[in-house]
């Protein structure tokens, strides 16, 4: 590793200004300092039974590294590594060297709770970096409760949730979706919406969000609402319903292989997003590089992170990512955020001063990062991050031109007058 | 002879003979008494879960083995016995209190996520316990009695049927999967806490329900062999091999079948409650066409013509999933799938057919050594009640054949 990055995250580390715990926190960051190697006492910071010996803390990986969702956890999977890696090359935490356990979840959702079962109760990591869809939180949850133990989930989701044994580093629904409409509304003058998801929880929360948006505080007109079943690929009816609507925008949220299809079809019907203006709230990097660029060029994406940002923390992380996983690799908002948890759980070790899970999830909330690779963020009391949500533009090389960025945005998992 | 050995014969008989029984007692051993006393909870309550599988296998053995009947949707059945459990707990989670924060509360989460302000009709049997356990049976009875008559009656058969109940599979999974406002799509319902009011998360729960599941396997192993070794069974044997000879013969074959894919449903059904209560979810992955097919492979694995060979099967070869996916994250499913070819390639009856082959000499043996047995093992005319040991295999060789041509 570099010691350009090494520096980097050292200021990323130390540069919150607002680092409210500020009594642990100085003892800590005096600790790492100091750099002398006075590791306190496992039995200090370990009182509840964990993987944490005198030099070493095991984590879990959890993610599907086989099955349909491989390869959109994959990056994932990278990012948490790298972050690890990275930690570990600065001293580690508590003076502990990081040892990764990793697990296949297999796309498969009870394959999760089951995995999930084996990394707290025969493992006994101290915390986990996993999951990608809902299902498979949703299966994992109470397995974490019960065992007490610490999951950092990263992809953005439904909300409705929030949960002691997890910190979500992603966006909820509202975060992506109302910034994403306002701009729509302020900056397109859209007034008719046209709905289009993939057919289960998220797209569906997310577009009932939408719809509450849409009619209560922008008094536009949702003129259409569809939802298609996963791995769907015939989009022509829709697309002659849109042709024929000739909504202000097609507000989509599809997701997997269904937007190869989608957009492709979009394409062909001669629907060019110039013509008709479409923001989706699931078009990353990562699909990006399955649909072609050249299919997406023109549409806009709300989200949190994107590749090109231009931000001190993300040059950093982009030159890392790419000096460890080639030249070629992309990075998406969802693999950005994998990369926040294994940081943000160091941060919080620190401040607590312990590995115990309660300790850590107690020294959470509040804590600041100035430079994350997406910028300023915030953990806030209900687990979720402050953040701020982009409108990115696709360009034909798979990058994205970020046209507008929201203030940062109090998340807010269960929104008042959105249910 | 006397006739008080007779006797006695023939009543361990009805179950296949003191053979059949010994190897049922010693798998009672090993899941009630080896498995608990050499494992940590957690990996109990791992081997409760491939046990259930082991209801499904025994299923498949009682009607693809003996009937002739491939079924490629047995996920439906555990599917609908794990979803009646499962909505009688999510019930149960769903009391007004727990669910305070949502718009309507007392109902489940999903619901309320997918805007139902009401609870559907068909949830509410399910507040019920003892309704709860008749649906988990009659449910899936009903629906294989349907999908039976529609194509026994009509002499659908082998091939045909596969391929019919795979694709029924699929279309369950479709229509759970997009009525999620009444099913939890594809997240399954989750977050299931307890049974009346009893946590059945706690080591205890795990340890009393894992205890629950083997006895129920027994008694289904039992039931198995009871229905293999009746007159019923016999004329089972008899449709698989000979379908036109038993229907000229004057029975209906229809009936027999309905019969048995029934029978295997139930079983299948049961196994997939079990698995709800000891995983604590049930999602639409356990019903569609590739959950299907694994329970095949468990059963052929084991032996398609042996219960107790299916019920090995069933846990070894989810044992083998777990443990290699643990120790090669990346690699375990070339490995199974390795192992599957493996198997079917060099040991086509399965794992009971590896050891009846090897163990029955030294069985005969230990036969010899006692005089009874010799009887039991060498004259079965003196016993006309007592069917053939099914392992034999001449009659494995025909039975592929009349899977294929009996349609």
């Amino acid at each position: 590793m570099g010691t350009t990055d090494k520096t980097g995250n050292q200021r990323a580390l130390s540069g919150g200004t607002g680092w409210r715990r500020s009594l642990m926190t100085l003892a800590a960051s005096v600790m790492l300092a100091s750099g002398a190697n006075a590791a306190p006492a496992t039995s200090e910071v370990n009182t509840t039974g964990l993987a944490v010996t005198d030099d070493t803390v095991t984590v879990g990986i959890l993610h599907s590294l086989t099955g349909t969702m491989a390869i959109s956890e994959t990056g994932s999977v990278q990012a948490e590594k790298l972050a690890i890696e990275q930690i570990n090359a600065q001293g580690g935490v508590l003076g502990r060297q990081i040892k990764i356990i990793q697990e296949d979840g297999a796309s498969d959702w009870p394959t999760f709770a089951e995995k999930s079962h084996k990394l707290l109760e025969r493992d006994k990591v101290a915390t986990v970096f996993g999951c990608w869809t809902s299902a498979s939180r949703k299966a994992v949850l109470p397995v974490f409760e019960k065992d007490n133990g610490l999951l950092y989930y990263p992809t953005f989701y439904e909300g409705l949730e929030e949960s002691h044994n997890v910190f979500y580093t992603g966006q909820e629904a509202t975060q992506q979706i109302l910034a994403g409409l306002n701009w729509a509304h302020d900056k397109l003058g859209a007034k008719t919406f046209y709905l289009v998801g993939s057919d289960y929880i998220w797209p569906r929360t997310s577009m009932k969000i939408a719809r509450k948006h849409i009619e209560n505080v922008l008094h536009g007109k949702v003129v259409g609402e569809e939802y298609y079943p996963l791995g769907s690929t015939q989009f022509g009816s829709l697309i002659n319903k849109i042709k024929l609507k000739k909504p202000d925008l097609v507000f989509g949220a599809v997701v997997g292989g269904s937007n190869v299809a989608w957009f492709k079809q979009l394409n062909a019907a001669g629907l060019t997003f110039k013509k008709q203006p479409m923001l989706t709230i699931s078009v990353t990097e990562d699909e990006v590089l399955g649909i072609g660029g050249e299919n997406v060029e023109g549409l806009y994406s709300s989200m949190k992170y994107f590749q090109s940002l231009d931000l001190p923390g993300n040059k950093e992380f982009v030159d890392a990512f790419k000096k460890k996983y080639g030249e070629d690799a992309v990075i998406g908002d969802v693999t950005e955020s994998a990369y926040l948890g294994p940081w943000l759980w160091k941060r919080a070790v620190e401040a607590a001063g312990s590995f115990d899970v309660d300790k850590v999830v107690a020294a959470s909330p509040d804590m600041e990062w100035d430079n994350s690779p997406h910028g300023y963020l915030k953990v806030d009391k209900n687990h979720h991050l402050w953040m701020r949500t982009r409108i990115g533009q696709w360009k034909a090389d798979g990058q994205a031109d970020v046209v507008w960025e929201s203030d940062v945005i109090k998340p807010n998992p269960f929104p008042e007058g959105y249910q | 002879m006397s006739t008080q050995p007779v006797m006695k014969a023939s009543w361990m008989d009805k179950f296949g003979g003191r053979g059949k029984l010994i190897q049922i007692l010693i798998i009672a051993v090993l899941i009630l008494g080896v498995l608990p006393l050499f494992s940590d909870i957690f990996r109990l309550n791992l081997y409760g879960k491939y046990l259930t599988y082991a209801f499904v296998a025994a299923g498949l053995v009682l009607c693809w083995g003996y009937g002739g009947i491939l079924s490629l949707g047995q996920g439906i059945f555990f599917g609908l016995g794990g979803y009646c459990m499962a909505m009688f707990l999510k019930l149960e989670a769903s009391s007004p209190e727990n669910t305070a924060i949502q718009s309507t509360p007392g109902i489940p989460d999903f619901m309320d996520w997918n805007q139902l302000t009401e609870l559907p009709w068909f949830w509410q049997p399910f507040h019920s316990f003892t309704a709860t356990l008749i649906l988990i049976v009659a449910v899936p009875a009903l629906f294989a009695f349907l999908i039976g008559v529609a194509m026994f009656k009509r002499r659908v058969g082998g091939v045909y049927f596969a391929i019919i109940t795979q694709a029924i599979a699929s279309i369950m999974t479709i229509l759970i999967i997009g009525q999620q406002g009444y099913t939890g799509g594809i997240n399954g319902i989750t977050d299931l806490r307890s049974l009346m009011g009893w946590d059945i998360q706690t080591d205890f729960a795990k340890y009393v329900l894992y205890f629950a599941c083997c006895a129920a396997l027994i008694l289904c192993l039992l039931a198995g062999q009871f229905i293999l070794n009746s007159r019923y069974g016999q004329l089972l044997i008899a449709m698989r091999d000979q379908e036109d000879r038993v229907r000229f013969s004057g029975y209906d074959v229809a009936n027999i079948k309905i019969f048995v894919f029934v029978a295997a449903s139930v079983i299948s059904a049961i196994g997939g409650a079990f698995f709800t209560l000891q995983v604590g979810f049930m999602s639409p992955s356990f019903v569609g066409t590739v959950a299907s097919i694994e329970m095949v492979i468990f059963c052929a694995v084991g032996g398609r013509l042996s219960l107790i060979g299916a019920a090995y099967g069933a846990f070894l070869v989810n044992l083998a999933k777990s443990s290699l996916s643990e120790s090669f994250p990346q690699l375990w499913v070339v490995a199974m799938g390795a192992l599957f070819i493996a198997v079917v390639m060099l040991f086509p009856r399965g794992l009971a057919g590896l050891v009846s082959d090897y163990a029955a000499p030294v069985r005969n043996w230990f036969a010899s050594a006692f005089k009874r047995e010799t009887v039991a093992a060498s004259g079965p005319e003196t016993r006309p009640s007592a069917p053939k040991p099914p392992e034999s295999k001449a009659r494995d060789d025909v039975s592929m054949a009349s899977a294929q041509e009996s349609h």
